[in-house]
């Protein structure tokens, strides 16, 4: 029996762990191997610019994080706990600045600069400098907070807070004694993938940052395809994972102490709004994480409907015109693109991050925490790394994949797979191991038990996963640049091309086509939602 | 752990960039951009007989490509040969990519690889030699790469552009790069940083044709105390800081074309263009296609190179890419040719003079400029 189980342990690992090796480990090694052959790393690495640049690099990536989380999570509190008109949508809007091409947010933080006199203009500015770059991320990231905490805060058993204060504790007093320390898990969880997300980040570092603020990442960009610097560039990619993994496995550390005492309970369903002053409170939650989504999304929605002088709906009509945008195609055959491949990494990442996670979540611990580390390597890894390698690897037959369709929604999966996990692993650790054993009293064996006791739990949080997999797959632009075929456009790639032209025609259409990407995923992140069984637990 | 890592690094100095001061003024020999061994030519003759009914031929391309919809259709219907196309990024991670797999390549013809990218592809060996019949017409200033390794298929320009909004008599438009440090324009002027934009760095390239290697880096001292403005991409520029024609800075580095696409792609439609180029501030590159090595094709890859050479495809080159057909049988359309000024006499340098200087230029702008 135990020998079996365990063999049946082996054969789920096996799935996840054969998908990175073979789209992930392999490409990656191919590629440094070949660049540390060409040139000794430790030059590379000993130099005083490597270490500003890893010190810059690691510490923009750590301000974004703390930012994001200050700004996340009272509205993750407000979206989990608040029986709000229109939480659904408010949800799915918050996942919206992923799916956004950089250079949309870079234009509309500009726009918002300009507006509030922040451009120079009156002495002060913003444009280009590190507060700029800390502001963009937090637009692109404040989403992670506010649904991976949110989705394990409306798990919470409030009564243990009011307890807490029939006991005459005050409101800061639970905040800081009882609440947060149980969502804790979930807040370094969260604080894991933005810092990641910042880490690699490319296009905000150029855009924003503007020239003279390099990172790791947008170094190894240059050295590899500007310089073609290979084993530079190989160096500093190297830095970087040993950096990713380093952190990976210190938060994954504090995550797995954070979860032992936090226990889900059954959680009750969110409170209404009775006074004026709890909707003040409300609403001032909210607010910080609204504005910082809902601007760079008005620009947007405005800039696209910008029509000649006045406004209109011209930019989208030309989006199903073949010619005259120089693309390949119609801007719209993109939408359809996109979405395939959207579909098809979002079920590569679920059923992949979905076994990785049973595994992590009750495996044995050293294994667990090994697979962990490296699920969540891909998001701190370049995309030219990741590119460069599936192309250099990937060459001969059973896996010569180098032009085939299935390329890209791989590449997107391995990005998406860490929000999965993520969302997955901490429902999974939390949920009380006494709800099995009472399944198991009742007659149901070890897996029957876990089906039919995981499974409803955490329905919503793989939904959740599934989201953001779908969401970031819409909007990957680093690697999907790398792989994605000129005649068969995704839409960030469709988008850069119409704003990499002069003329007002084409930028009023990537907006166009930008608004339509945003509408998708909104209706997109409602429908995953609305899948979930009716018995799983509601925010 | 981190902390060894930080530990680890920042213990040497940075060495200094190679041949700081001096490129530009030793004559690269004339094995440069030649690679290691020449592989054997493709002879046109067997080219011309071989029976390809049935290949398929992959086309690599950079993410600026574009042609019009159904446009290889008559190249299949004439020769049987289905064309599939795939991308790398830009010209540079397309060249930096293709090297990584030199002999062993993903596509059959590369198209796209530039004046300032030419050498080292060639160098490095990504092509076989082959020479178009119709290459003998195409003029020989275009004909840059050493032995047929490539083939010229477009010619474009980097050039300055001002707005015609801030500057509405020609008489006060900038006329020159002299103009760039002139008081007047102080702060006027926006361009890209040649380390991470293609534009970019072919205008450091026009300064050093035009300036020489002892004069451009005083000029480009002179600019940034003129308050030059740089930025990281074309896009942040020209859109952003340029304003398409209104925006806070009225000079901007873009392309000779920008005027006709500006005017092509304009919202309201109007027939004039807000921007104009100046003609003596122009940097020329070329855009090159070649068979790649190791491809099991390469008659077929050949014939895809006759047909990026031919009047079909030339012809189809300006309102798609927006630069001009190389081939002077293709005929230009009127719609380009209205809002295009013919730049004469451009700025050029050798892609061997710019594989030798390109990154210790680079270094040493970023210091003069950025620091």
């Amino acid at each position: 029996m135990a020998v079996r189980r365990r063999l049946l342990w082996v054969a789920v690992a096996l799935v996840p762990l054969a998908f990175l090796a073979v789209f992930f480990a392999y490409p990656v090694a191919t590629i440094l191997e070949r660049g540390l052959s060409e040139g000794s790393a430790l030059d590379v690495i000993r130099r005083r610019s490597t270490g500003r640049l890893v010190a810059f690099t690691v510490a923009q990536a750590a301000g974004s994080a703390v930012l994001s989380l200050v700004v996340g999570l009272p509205a993750a509190w407000a979206v989990a706990r608040v029986d709000l008109p229109g939480r659904r949508l408010v949800r799915a809007l918050l996942v919206v600045p992923f799916v956004l091409p950089t250079l949309v947010v870079g234009a509309a933080l500009q726009a918002t600069f300009g507006r509030f006199g922040v451009d120079g203009t009156s002495g002060f500015h913003l444009e280009r400098t590190v507060t700029a770059i800390l502001l963009a991320h937090m637009v692109l990231n404040v989403a992670v907070v506010v649904r991976v905490v949110g989705s394990h805060w409306a798990l919470l058993d409030p009564r243990a807070e009011e307890a807490a204060r029939v006991l005459g504790a005050s409101r800061l007093r639970v905040l800081r004694e009882v609440t947060l320390p149980r969502l804790a898990p979930a807040v370094w969880s969260a604080a894991g993938i933005v810092f990641l997300f910042c880490f690699t980040s490319f296009g905000v570092i150029l855009t924003v940052g503007g020239p003279g603020r390099p990172t790791l990442e947008t170094e190894i960009w240059r050295q590899a395809t500007q310089r073609t610097d290979v084993p530079t560039a190989t160096a500093l990619a190297l830095l970087q994972m040993v950096v990713v993994v380093a952190l990976v496995a210190a938060v994954g550390g504090a995550e797995r102490r954070a979860a032992a005492g936090a226990i889900v309970r059954r959680p009750v369903p969110p409170r209404r709004l009775t006074t004026a002053r709890q909707r003040l409170g409300v609403a001032l939650a909210l607010a910080p994480a609204a504005v910082l989504v809902l601007v760079p999304l008005g620009v947007l929605v405005e800039r696209s409907l910008a029509v000649g002088g006045g406004h209109g709906l011209g930019h989208f009509r030309a989006l199903g015109e073949e010619t005259g945008t120089g693309l390949s195609v119609a801007p719209l055959a993109a939408v359809g693109t996109s979405l395939t491949y959207a579909v098809a990494a979002t079920l590569i990442a679920v059923v992949v991050g979905g076994l990785a996670s049973v595994v992590i979540a009750h495996a044995g611990r050293v294994s667990g925490r090994g697979l962990d580390v490296l699920l969540m390597v891909p998001l701190g890894t370049s995309a030219v790394t990741l590119g460069f390698g599936l192309l250099v690897a990937l060459d001969s037959p059973p896996l010569d994949l180098r032009s085939s369709r299935a390329i890209v929604p791989i590449a997107q999966a391995l990005v998406g797979l860490p929000f999965v996990v993520r969302s997955l692993v901490p429902a999974l650790r939390a949920i009380d191991p006494r709800t099995r054993e009472a399944a198991s009293v009742l007659g149901a064996g070890p897996w029957r038990a876990r089906w039919e006791v995981d499974v409803p739990l955490v329905a919503r949080t793989v939904l959740v996963g599934a989201a953001f997999a779908f969401a970031v797959s819409l909007g990957e632009f680093g690697a999907t640049s790398f792989l994605a075929r000129p005649d068969a456009p995704t839409v960030p790639t469709a988008m850069f091309r119409l704003l990499g032209q002069p003329g007002a025609a084409l930028r009023g259409q990537a907006m166009a086509l930008g608004v339509v990407l945003a509408a998708l995923t909104v209706a997109a992140v409602l429908v995953i939602e609305r899948l979930r069984p009716k018995d799983a637990l509601g925010w | 752990m981190l902390i060894l890592v930080l530990a680890l690094t920042a213990c040497t100095d940075d060495p200094e960039p190679a041949g700081v001061g001096e490129s530009g003024t030793t004559e690269p020999d004339a094995n440069a951009c030649r690679p290691e061994e020449l592989p054997e030519p493709i002879d046109p003759a067997a080219v011309a007989d071989a029976d390809l009914d049935g290949t398929t031929v992959t086309l690599a391309t950079h993410d600026s490509f574009a042609v019009s919809d159904g446009l290889f259709d008559s190249f299949t219907e004439e020769t049987g040969i289905e064309v599939e196309l795939v991308t790398a990024g830009d010209a540079g991670a397309m060249v930096s990519q293709a090297i990584l797999t030199a002999g062993d390549p993903v596509a059959d013809v590369m198209f796209g690889i530039d004046t300032t990218f030419l050498c080292r592809g060639t160098e490095a060996g990504l092509f076989v030699p082959y020479a178009p019949e119709a290459l003998a017409d195409v003029p020989d200033e275009y004909r840059i790469a050493t032995d047929d390794l490539a083939t010229p298929i477009d010619v474009g320009d980097v050039c300055l552009n001002y707005s015609k909004t801030a500057f509405p008599d020609p008489a006060d438009a900038p006329r020159s790069l002299d103009d760039l440090t002139d008081p007047a324009f102080a702060d006027a002027f926006v361009t890209e940083n040649p380390e991470t934009s293609s534009p970019g760095l072919a205008f450091l390239l026009a300064t050093i044709a035009e300036y020489g290697a002892e004069g451009w880096e005083d000029w480009w001292a002179d600019l940034r105390e003129n308050g030059v403005e740089v930025v990281s991409g074309w896009e942040e520029a020209f859109e952003g800081s340029f304003g398409a024609g209104s925006g806070d800075r009225s000079i901007v580095t873009s392309y000779a074309s920008s005027p006709a696409v500006d005017v092509l792609y304009s919202d309201p439609p109007r027939d004039e263009s807000v921007i104009g180029v100046v003609a003596d501030a122009c940097f020329r590159q070329v855009e090159l296609a070649g068979v790649l090595r190791g491809t099991d094709e390469p008659e077929a890859a050949a014939r895809l190179v006759d047909f990026l050479l031919s009047p079909t495809f030339q012809e189809d080159i300006p309102l798609n890419m927006f630069v001009d057909p190389v081939n002077p049988a293709a005929e230009l359309p009127e719609e380009y040719t209205a809002y295009t000024t013919p730049i004469d006499e451009p700025l050029t340098l050798t892609p061997a003079e710019i594989e030798a200087g390109r990154d210790g230029w680079t270094e040493r702008w970023t210091e003069i400029v950025l620091r």
